[in-house]
C-alpha cells in the first residue's frame, strides 16, 4: 500500500470530520455553510483516494472505517479536537498551506491514475485555500490567532515529509522547529475514531446501504 | 430488434436531469466523457464534477436504468481523473443555468482562480443582468456553488465555481 496516498486520506477523512464539527454551530450563517461545504470536499477527497488504493474491486469503506484507531495515518494535526475559532481557522489555514504543497507534487506522480487525481482535488482545493486565505487576511494581526497559529506549527510540518517542510516554512513565513511527527496520535483521536466508525461497528455484516 | 445506435443512446441520456439542479441534463452537464457499444452492452464513462458530489450514486444509477430501457446491458465506470472541468458545460446547459437563476461559471483560466478576480465586478447577475454583483460566500448549497448578491436587483443569486 501506498503510505503517502494512506497518509493523505486518512488526513483528508480526518479533517472532514473535525471541519463537520461545525455544521449548525459556527459563529456566522455563512461559516456554517462554508465549513460544512469544506468537509463534503474533504471526506470525498479521502474517499477517492481509498478508492484508487483499494482498487476497482477493493471496499473502500472497509479501508476507511475497519482499521484500529492506532492503524491509522493521519497527521495528529488533522486529529486535534479544537473548540475555538481561532484554533480552527489557525488549523484550516496551515493545513491548506501544507496540503497544497504535497498535492502539488502528486501532481506530477509517474502513475497517471494518482497524477489525474490529484489534479482534480487541487482543483477543489483551490476554493478551501481562498476560503483560508480570507480569514488569514482578516484575522493575521489578532493575538489570540497569532498564539493559535504558534501553538498549531510544529502539528502543521508534521503534516508533511522532511523534505517539504521548508517550503512550508517560507510559505507561512515562519522558523521551522521540531515537528510533531505522523505515526504517533494524539489522545483525541480515539473519541473521535468510536463516533466515526460507530454505525459501521453497529450494522450486522453484510448490511447494505 | 433494431441495433441500438450511439445516437440513440446520446439522445436518451440528454433526457436525464442532474439530480440536484434538474433544468440541466447530465449530457449539458458534460459528465459523460464516452458512450461506447459492444454488442448488448454499453459502456458510459461517468466524470465527477467535485469528489464530495453526493449525486454521484443518483446519476449513475439513472444511467443504469436508462440503458436497461433501451434493451441493453449497462456498464458504468466513474472516472475520477482530470478531464472534468466547468468549461464542459456545453452552451445549452449554460443558457438553461441562466434561465434558473444560476449564473453559469466563467471559463477557466491558466492558474487556480485567485481572491481578486471572484472579488471583481464581473459577474453577472442572472436575473438583471448587472455586474455590480459581490461575493457573499465562496461556498453554498452545494460544493458546485458560491453565493453572489447583487446590489442592483437585490437579489442573492448561486454563482457556479469555476473549476
Amino acid at each position: 500500500m501506498n503510505e503517502q496516498l494512506l497518509a493523505l486520506a486518512d488526513d483528508e477523512l480526518i479533517v472532514g470530520w473535525r471541519d463537520s464539527e461545525w455544521t449548525g454551530i459556527a459563529p456566522l450563517l455563512e461559516e456554517d455553510v462554508a465549513f460544512s461545504s469544506i468537509a463534503q470536499n474533504e471526506i470525498g477527497h479521502a474517499r477517492a483516494v481509498y478508492e484508487l488504493l483499494v482498487g476497482s474491486d477493493g471496499d473502500a469503506d472497509a479501508l476507511a472505517f475497519d482499521r484500529e484507531p492506532e492503524a491509522y495515518r493521519s497527521a495528529p494535526l488533522v486529529e486535534l479536537h479544537l473548540l475555538d475559532w481561532a484554533h480552527t481557522i489557525a488549523r484550516r489555514w496551515l493545513y491548506e498551506l501544507a496540503d497544497e504543497i504535497r498535492i502539488t507534487a502528486l501532481k506530477d506522480d509517474p502513475e497517471p491514475g494518482i497524477a489525474g487525481l490529484a489534479a482534480k482535488i487541487d482543483r477543489e482545493e483551490a476554493y478551501h485555500r481562498l476560503h483560508a486565505e480570507l480569514w488569514h487576511e482578516r484575522l493575521r494581526d489578532e493575538p489570540r490567532f497569532r498564539r493559535a497559529v504558534e501553538e498549531l506549527w510544529p502539528y502543521a510540518l508534521g503534516v508533511l515529509p522532511a523534505e517539504l517542510r521548508g517550503e512550508l516554512a517560507r510559505r507561512a513565513g515562519l522558523a521551522e522547529v521540531a515537528p510533531v511527527e505522523r505515526g504517533t496520535h494524539t489522545a483525541e483521536l480515539a473519541a473521535l475514531w468510536e463516533e466515526m466508525t460507530m454505525v459501521r461497528r453497529s450494522a450486522p455484516a453484510g448490511a447494505r446501504w | 430488434m433494431v441495433a441500438l445506435s450511439a445516437r440513440r443512446v446520446w439522445e436518451a441520456l440528454e433526457e436525464i436531469p442532474d439530480p440536484e439542479i434538474p433544468v440541466v441534463s447530465l449530457v449539458d452537464l458534460g459528465v459523460i466523457r464516452s458512450v461506447e457499444l459492444r454488442g448488448e452492452r454499453v459502456r458510459i464513462e461517468l466524470t465527477p464534477t467535485f469528489l464530495g458530489c453526493p449525486a454521484l450514486d443518483a446519476m449513475k444509477r439513472a444511467l443504469e436504468r436508462t440503458i436497461a430501457e433501451l434493451g441493453a446491458q449497462p456498464e458504468v465506470e466513474v472516472v475520477t481523473d482530470d478531464s472534468w472541468s466547468t468549461d464542459r458545460i456545453t452552451p445549452a446547459g449554460r443558457e438553461k443555468l441562466r434561465a434558473a437563476g444560476f449564473a453559469p461559471p466563467a471559463p477557466r483560466q491558466a492558474s487556480a482562480p485567485r481572491l481578486v478576480q471572484l472579488q471583481a465586478k464581473v459577474f453577472r447577475c442572472p436575473y438583471c443582468g448587472s455586474t455590480e454583483t459581490r461575493l457573499e460566500n465562496l461556498f453554498g448549497p452545494t460544493p458546485c456553488r458560491s453565493l453572489r448578491y447583487c446590489e442592483r436587483c437585490r437579489q442573492p443569486f448561486e454563482q457556479f465555481k469555476t473549476i
